[in-house]
């Protein structure tokens, strides 16, 4: 029956387990490797500027005056270079996605002053 | 015969998933020429060669695309390491080698997903695509993305996989290959997707020859072309065979296609056999690339060609990558040279057209 060849797959699928799950009710699973956004020890950090320098889509400002570090999420491309390059081992990716947006998301961090 | 009529086929058309125009002159339902013009998605990749120092232009040529992404990468970092004289661990060349073989797993399952919906059997499109996630989710659990991966690194690579992880991956892919063989038994065996495929588009292996084709669709007329043949990576270790038919049609493109997946797990289980222990990377320190340098390296699609060019200062003074579609392009125009119009999907479709990877 070489016209029916996928008749199995097909009743497989009416009758068994969905393959995709129904998200956002169930979460999706992260690999613990995933590459989902970067996070920044702010209190680590020294503003050397490295990892502003190096990005490559320019999406990391540094300011050392106002002691912030800013990242625009929709600009970086997760390739984690500002991580291997950071001497301080102050950013870290985290396996997750940042919520979907409308909005072109720019995150500040800022260092609180030393008391 | 009618009088002849020009008919626009894409840029935006269902059956493609990257712009290419085809201007087809018609006679009656026949095509007598098809007149090929690209340039929709070029970015000027190559250009930024200007602002990125070597070490990092590799997260810009891996992102060319994102299906033969791996690739890209490998061959830029196998074209400077070229330049620069040195030689990369063998477990990175391994490792190279199984995630490059990965990658043509989930590219030829992407294709077969395509050429389903460009025949209209929507199921089958979905059931080639949820296999494929196989493929993709072991990229997203090794390199941390699903792909482009950022793992090569001139001189090696920024990750390693543990020797349980590469043995739960050859399981993972292994459990998938029955569900896999009834799958590709669709595209091979069943009457309807033959009636659209056996005889559609013949080449000749002269034609092929003649035009410089690439990749499956040259191994599909009969020419073992084939550059994993000449060893890069660890390819003659894994005593590696292209798979070949002679017919030339798009049926003959399919099945290539479908042996070289399976092929891909017997290749990517071999390597993990075989892999030994060691460093992922050498250090590559106070050095610049100087001179040229051409590396070649076997792509799903085919043939790519990536040159470098330094003169020992931090940024390149050239790159250049030449991809498979591009030297397919010539040959689709051939093949559709007296095919009907309902065949011009279709047979765009069988050389896999990559067009980011065409226009960079």
């Amino acid at each position: 029956m070489s016209n029916l060849k996928i008749g199995k797959m097909i009743m497989r699928s009416l009758f068994g387990e969905p393959a995709t799950h129904m998200y956002p009710d169930v979460p999706r699973e992260w690999a613990d490797v995933t590459h989902g956004h970067i996070e920044i020890d702010i209190d680590n950090c020294c503003f050397c500027g490295h990892c502003a320098r190096k990005c490559l889509t320019y999406a990391i400002d540094v300011d050392r005056e106002a002691a912030s570090w800013t990242i625009k999420r929709m600009r970086c491309i997760q390739c984690m270079h500002c991580v291997e390059v950071c001497p301080k081992g102050c950013l870290k990716n985290l396996p997750t996605y940042t919520p979907p947006n409308t909005e072109k998301v720019v995150d500040v961090f800022v260092k609180p002053p030393a008391s | 015969m009618g009088k002849s009529t020009i008919i626009p086929f894409g840029p935006q058309h269902p059956v493609l998933p990257e712009p290419i125009h085809l201007d087809l002159v018609l006679e009656d339902e026949k095509v007598v020429e098809a007149i090929p013009q690209i340039g929709y998605v070029h970015r000027g990749l190559e250009k930024l060669v200007e602002k990125k120092e070597w070490p990092e232009m590799v997260f810009v040529i891996e992102r060319v695309c994102g299906i033969c992404s791996f690739g890209h990468g490998w061959g830029y970092c196998m074209s400077v390491e070229g330049n620069l004289g040195v030689e990369v661990p063998p477990r990175a060349q391994y490792l190279r080698t199984i995630w490059h073989e990965l990658s043509r797993i989930q590219s030829h399952l992407l294709w077969l997903g395509l050429i389903a919906d460009a025949f209209g059997f929507e199921s089958l499109f979905m059931h080639s695509w949820r296999l494929r996630e196989t493929a993709v989710e072991i990229f997203e659990d090794t390199t941390g993305a699903r792909t482009t991966f950022s793992v090569c690194k001139v001189g090696g690579l920024r990750r390693d996989i543990e020797n349980e992880k590469l043995a739960e991956i050859v399981k993972k892919l292994r459990d998938k290959e029955a569900e896999l063989r009834e799958l590709t038994s669709v595209f091979l065996d069943d009457n309807s997707v033959k009636k659209r495929l056996v005889g559609i588009g013949a080449l000749t292996k002269e034609d092929v020859i003649e035009l410089g084709a690439v990749g499956p669709v040259a191994r599909a007329s009969g020419v073992s072309n084939d550059v994993r043949l000449d060893g890069h990576g660890v390819y003659n270790e894994l005593g590696f065979e292209p798979c070949v038919e002679e017919e030339g049609d798009s049926y003959a493109r399919c099945k290539v296609r479908v042996r070289e997946i399976f092929q891909s797990i017997d290749l990517i289980e071999r390597a993990v056999a075989a892999i030994p222990d060691g460093d992922i990377a050498i250090e590559i320190k106070g050095v610049h690339p100087a001179g040229e340098f051409l590396a070649r390296l076997e792509q799903p699609r085919g043939e790519a060609y990536y040159y470098t060019k330094g003169s020992g200062e931090k940024f390149l003074e050239r790159v250049r990558v030449r991809t498979p579609s591009n030297a397919n392009v010539p040959a689709l125009v051939k093949m559709l040279q007296g095919c009907d119009l309902a065949d011009v999907p279709i047979l765009t479709l069988t050389i896999d057209p990559c067009i980011s990877c065409v226009e960079r």
